[in-house]
């Protein structure tokens, strides 16, 4: 094996049988590298969210190999894919992302909490550094639900970094806000890309997002098309 | 699984209005749990106190001689049966050496020997035909609680004195301190002080029965040793087949627990204790629906957070246990707080000491309140995990992806 940190080889998705059967991957390849910031364009309806799903681990591709870390996940046990994705890959969603329950804090440190069966005060102090550092210290103890649109999705981040995880999947994480927002996010996910090496897979349909990254990944027809 | 509790406790407290009506709920159907237990409790003591409570437990009767019956031989038509002489009364001649090898037994209270007859009480012209029953002096409130019932006069027992009932009293006009002529079956008589006046609120109790001391009854029914019956309080009146059993086998006398004439009673009773059983399952299968039913609207509508955790590694494991715990939490709450509502409703109601007929013989003692706690902790608990099972089979990329 080399050192990529995602191998995704021959991998076809499918939904529905028969009449009803769409094929959305089609023989993808690709490979990300440790420490790339990487836009995922295309046509809506390309596959995107699909291919983000089975990177994520919440999803099994109709065939196809993919690993990552040197992990084959496709044949992992329901279980041990849980465990994986806690430790070694974060996300961000476009839509309901947070915990509405619970405050900006809560929600940054739950995938520590959950992993630990309690909120330790070395989880607290990472949780409060990285919404300091998101710009948010003056919300740490708001209500998720209270919070702005960009200030959710920076909450999300937070919480996607929380168990330094190897991978970061972005669905659209900007779709949702006005540009400058969009913007803000951007940045500091290109801060956390350069200060800490975490890898990122950003979707995104917005091109001045995508020029922010260092690589564009274009998919189209259920392919990696450049 | 501290973690897993607290978010519990949060989806909880996240609506407070829902939570409180849904605990109210559970809190309603504990509350009918326990009035119901105490309900049914107080009733079959009540029934016991007024029925078995003044019966002898086990009661040691000579055996009457039975007329002999004369089989008709095949070639006589002629059935022949002799009538059976009511004035000599069948007798325990040799009791009192067994007095206090039963006293002795294990779960014996008390033994009470008694000369039975019947009579004429007479007066002027007025003449009721009554029951005697000689007592012991000692042991005048030993099986029957006549103290309890006396309304004028006193209990005790002395030579020449007699306990009569009131309706009897008021019949023959009778007053505390009259003198008044008793004749038993035997042909003998005797002038007696009417010393009490008792209502035990049972009819012929009051219109026909009248206690005279041991001494006066065996002269009157001429009965110089023995006794016609001993009578056997317990501690434990449910005890009474096994201890009679072993009287006999201690004593070779014929001993009778009040069980085997009371058939009846303890068919109501128990038929009593199976529908307020049936009423109690109702209470706790409303309180398992209830829980489960709100429990599994709110997996319904969490399933978006749901689909986070999971795609954030969450075992499913985990959120079974977060919806188990708040099944759990809503069955002790509202089994708390169903137990203390029904504590102070049961206060309201007169005490076992305090009971009058009319009222309902409610025990506050008898709530059952543990029990009725724990069964709906344990039955929310189940009720949670279809829910729980449920909510952990959520998919996070449906559950994310709308
Ligand atoms: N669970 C599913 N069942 C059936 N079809 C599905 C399912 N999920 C996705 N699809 C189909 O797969 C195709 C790709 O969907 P996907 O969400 O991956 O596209 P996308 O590139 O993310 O689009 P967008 O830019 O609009 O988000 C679509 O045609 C969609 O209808
Ligand atoms: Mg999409």
């Amino acid at each position: 094996m080399n050192h990529s940190l995602v191998d995704v080889r021959e991998l076809y998705k499918s939904f529905g049988h028969g009449e009803a059967k769409t094929q959305v991957l089609k023989n993808l390849d690709l490979t990300l590298q440790t420490g790339e910031l990487s836009a995922l364009l295309g046509p809506s309806g390309s596959g995107k969210s699909t291919l983000l799903t089975i990177l994520g681990t919440l999803m099994q591709p109709t065939s196809g190999s993919y690993s990552m870390l040197g992990t084959d996940l496709t044949t992992a046990s329901d279980h041990e894919l849980t465990t994986f994705r806690n430790l070694h890959i974060g996300f961000v969603f476009q839509f309901h992302n947070l915990l509405p329950d619970f405050t900006a804090l809560e929600n940054v440190i739950f995938p520590t909490a959950v992993r630990e069966g309690r909120e330790r005060p070395s989880a607290v102090t990472r949780g409060r550094e990285l919404l300091t550092r998101m710009g948010l210290a003056n919300r740490i103890d708001f209500p998720s639900t209270k919070l702005s649109g960009g200030q959710k999705q920076r909450v999300a981040v937070a919480r996607a970094l929380m168990n330094k995880p190897e991978l970061v999947l972005a669905d659209e994480p900007t779709g949702n806000l006005d540009k400058e927002s969009a913007n803000q996010v951007m940045e500091l996910i290109g801060q956390i890309n350069r200060d800490e090496g975490t890898t990122f897979l950003i979707s995104t349909h917005d091109e001045s997002i995508a020029t922010r990254c260092r690589r564009q990944i274009r998919v189209d027809e259920g392919r990696v098309t450049g | 699984m501290l973690y897993a509790i607290k978010i519990a406790v949060r989806y909880l407290t996240a609506n407070k209005a829902q939570t409180s009506l849904l605990v109210f709920g559970v809190a309603v159907g504990v509350f009918i749990f326990i009035f119901m237990s105490a309900l049914i409790g107080g009733l079959a003591e009540f029934i016991m106190a007024r029925t078995a409570g003044d019966l002898s437990h086990v009661t040691i009767e000579a055996e009457s001689q039975d007329p002999p019956l004369l089989i008709p031989s095949p070639a006589e038509t002629i059935l022949l049966v002799q009538q059976k002489d009511s004035t000599r009364t069948a007798q325990l001649s040799t009791i009192d050496a067994f007095i206090p090898i039963m006293e002795a037994l294990p779960g014996v209270l008390a033994t009470s020997q008694q000369i039975t007859g019947g009579g004429f009480l007479k007066h002027g012209a007025l003449a009721r035909q009554v029951s005697v029953t000689g007592l012991e002096p000692d042991k005048v409130s030993a099986i029957v609680n006549l103290k309890s019932y006396l309304i004028e006069g006193s209990a005790e027992l002395g030579t020449g004195t007699i306990l009569i009932g009131k309706t009897l009293a008021e019949d023959m006009s009778f007053r505390l301190g009259q003198t008044v002529r008793l004749q038993a079956d035997t042909g003998i008589d005797a002038s007696l002080i009417v010393s009490g006046i008792f209502e035990t609120g049972s009819g012929g109790y009051d219109r026909r029965q009248a206690y005279i001391s041991l001494a006066t009854a065996r002269t009157l029914f001429a009965m110089p040793q023995g006794v016609s019956k001993v009578e056997i309080k317990l501690t434990d009146l449910y005890d009474a087949a096994a201890t009679a059993a072993r009287i006999e086998a201690v004593t070779g006398l014929p001993a009778t627990p009040w069980t085997e004439n009371a058939a009846q009673l303890l068919d109501a009773l128990k038929a009593q204790g199976q529908t307020g059983l049936l009423l109690k399952t109702f209470a706790l299968v409303t309180i398992i629906i209830g829980v489960a039913s709100a429990l599994l609207l709110s997996t319904y509508r969490r399933r978006p957070e749901i689909g986070i955790m999971r795609a954030m590694g969450t075992p499913r494991s985990f959120v079974i246990f977060v919806f188990v715990s708040q099944g759990a939490i809503i069955g002790l709450v509202g089994g708390l707080l169903g137990a203390a509502i029904g504590y102070l409703v049961l206060l309201m109601f007169p005490t076992r000491e305090e009971f009058r007929p009319g009222n309902l013989p409610i025990d506050i003692t008898q709530g059952a309140y543990g029990i009725a706690i724990l069964l709906t902790t344990i039955g929310a608990i189940a009720a949670s995990i279809l829910p729980a099972r449920s909510a952990s089979r959520v998919d996070p990329v449906t559950a994310i992806g709308q």
